[in-house]
């Protein structure tokens, strides 16, 4: 695999509480890469590391590289706003904006600097498609974001995160206040996803890391216990805890 | 579970329902008593020269109240035009920038008071620092007693409006790369817009019923006023003086312009309940 991302010996620390201890993984460029393991063990607080969620907060701290493409973006007076248009996130609730289907998506386009309508227009229509809500809002785009079901608006947060063109797209439990109706289209989002964008996926889901993903980390208490192909982790971990989790014996 | 316990708990629950109740409708009663009142005793005062004629020189039959009716509307759009920016702009360091530290602790605990500062005490305070150096009573005086009696409702409800919307859109929206004042003014006002009007209206409503302080910053005028340093007539101040006064003409003045602002602030405050409804509507 390529890998997109690099992160060599991340600790993280929200002000004295260490979160994250010596985290090394490598993520491949164009797969899905599942973060799993029991409530509170990081995997939330490690994806928020990779698009720097976490500078909105004061007190909390980095060490160690996360290396994107060739650049460190831990180092200080890196551009966040540059970094945050290159790898996008998508929250476990939806968080539609209080505006129209289309203002919502021309959002980060506009910040970018795109005036002409017709092109804005386009835009939101080509995000609205990959992320398969196209039909189901194409007569109603000045309607409010609100209106749209809880699955509609989670996948037209997915368009948001995609019409800005990123590289990477973060989900933190992208599924999790969804029915499995809905939860099955945004798996099948995901590998449509694939095609052009890196996606890393945190899930309490065991099936749907299975289903979806490329490669599966495992997390516990902070420190990755098992990081390897999900085919790999799922049939024939290496790790005792892995099987234990992933078995449900606990967590 | 005997049959004892089980009657208890009813007879209890029976009890509880109907004194409620009762108390609702006596404090409801009371409320449509005063419109009542009024209603009746104002609806014969309100005539057209009410709305067209000065104050007709004392004991004299006839004269309006135009002068009153436009110093409280001149009066309150000033306040307004003071109060509500400065609050909603104070609300949004509380809520956006302050959230957590001292500075932001410090500024909420104080407009807690002075949500419950009686309303004479802003007067006193204004005639104070404005209308004794200044020499005289005047509009802005009573502009500013309003507006500073508007500032902490406004500050707090804009604060608390500007809190429902979801830490998690604010992150979306820095997530796409918005800078936080884009976020706030894009973003975060959008969603706590239609609370904010609500408080800015109820607001409105109430410093629009003030009188006390009014007494003594824009004080009362027989004529037309524009001019922002002179005394100006407003429709409270009018209705307390003419009360008291001796004169039956002026008393029914009185009740004509009790009913003129009651049907006001109602109509301000059923406003800003439509603009609540279309929230839960949305």
């Amino acid at each position: 695999m390529t890998a997109k991302i690099t992160i060599k010996g991340l600790n993280f620390y929200y002000g004295p509480k260490q979160a994250l201890r010596n985290i090394n993984v490598r993520i491949g460029e164009r797969e899905i890469t599942a973060l799993i393991g029991p409530s509170g063990c990081g995997k939330t607080t490690f994806l928020r590391c990779l698009n720097r969620m976490h500078d909105l907060y004061p007190g909390n701290r980095y060490e160690g590289e996360i290396i994107l493409d060739d650049r460190n973006i831990l180092e200080p007076g890196l551009d966040l706003i540059r970094l945050r248009s290159k790898v996008g996130i998508v929250f476990q609730k939806p968080t539609p904006f209080p505006m129209s289907i289309s203002d919502n998506i021309a959002f980060g386009l506009k910040l970018g600097g795109m005036r002409n309508r017709r092109e804005l227009a386009s835009r939101v229509e080509a995000a609205l498609r990959v992320s398969a809500l196209w039909d189901e809002t194409k007569d109603r785009l000045h309607d409010s974001a609100l209106s749209l079901s809880g699955g509609q608006q989670q996948r037209l947060c997915i368009a948001r995160a995609i019409a800005v063109e990123p590289e990477v797209i973060l989900m933190d439990e992208p599924c999790s206040a969804l029915d499995p109706v809905a939860t099955a289209k945004i798996e099948d989002l995901m590998s449509d996803l694939k095609k052009n964008y890196t996606v890393v996926i945190v899930t309490h889901n065991m099936q749907q890391a299975a289903r979806v993903s490329d490669h599966t980390g495992f997390f516990m208490m902070g420190e990755v216990m098992e990081f390897d192909r999900t085919q790999k982790i799922f049939t024939a971990p290496s790790n005792k805890l892995t099987e234990d989790y992933i078995t449900g014996r606990f967590g | 579970m005997t049959g004892f316990h089980y009657t208890k708990r009813k007879v209890f629950n029976y009890a509880a329902q109907t004194a409620s109740l009762l108390c609702a409708v006596c404090g409801i009663a009371f409320l449509f008593w005063i419109l009542k009142d009024v209603a009746v005793l104002g609806a014969g005062g309100l005539d057209f020269s009410f709305f067209t004629e000065l104050p007709a020189p004392p004991g004299e039959a006839g004269g309006g109240m135009a002068n009153a009716i436009t110093g409280t509307l001149l009066i309150t759009v000033i306040a307004t035009a003071i109060g509500v920016p400065s609050g909603i702009l104070a609300g949004t360091y509380l809520s956006e920038y302050g959230r957590g530290g001292r500075v932001a602790a410090t500024v909420r605990f104080i407009a807690d008071i002075l949500v419950a500062a009686p309303s004479i005490v802003i007067g006193i305070f204004v005639y104070a620092i404005i209308v004794r150096p200044a020499g005289g009573f005047s509009t802005i005086a009573g502009a500013m007693a309003l507006a500073i009696i508007m500032l902490p409702v406004v500050i707090r409800t804009a604060e608390e409006m500007l809190k429902l919307v979801p830490d998690a859109t604010r992150e979306a929206a820095l997530a796409l790369g918005a800078p936080h004042w884009k976020v706030t003014v894009l973003v975060v006002y959008r969603g706590a817009l239609r609370g904010i009007t609500t408080g800015v209206m109820l607001a409105v409503a109430r410093v629009s019923g003030e009188t006390a302080p009014l007494l003594f910053t824009s004080f009362n005028n027989a004529y037309w006023n524009w001019k922002l340093n002179e005394p100006t007539a407003t429709l409270t101040v009018t209705i307390f003086n003419y009360a008291m006064g001796p004169y039956e003409e002026w008393h029914a003045k009185a009740w004509a312009a009790a009913l003129l602002i009651t049907a006001g602030v109602l109509f301000v405050t059923l406003a800003a309940r439509l603009v609540v409804r279309g929230r839960s509507g949305s």
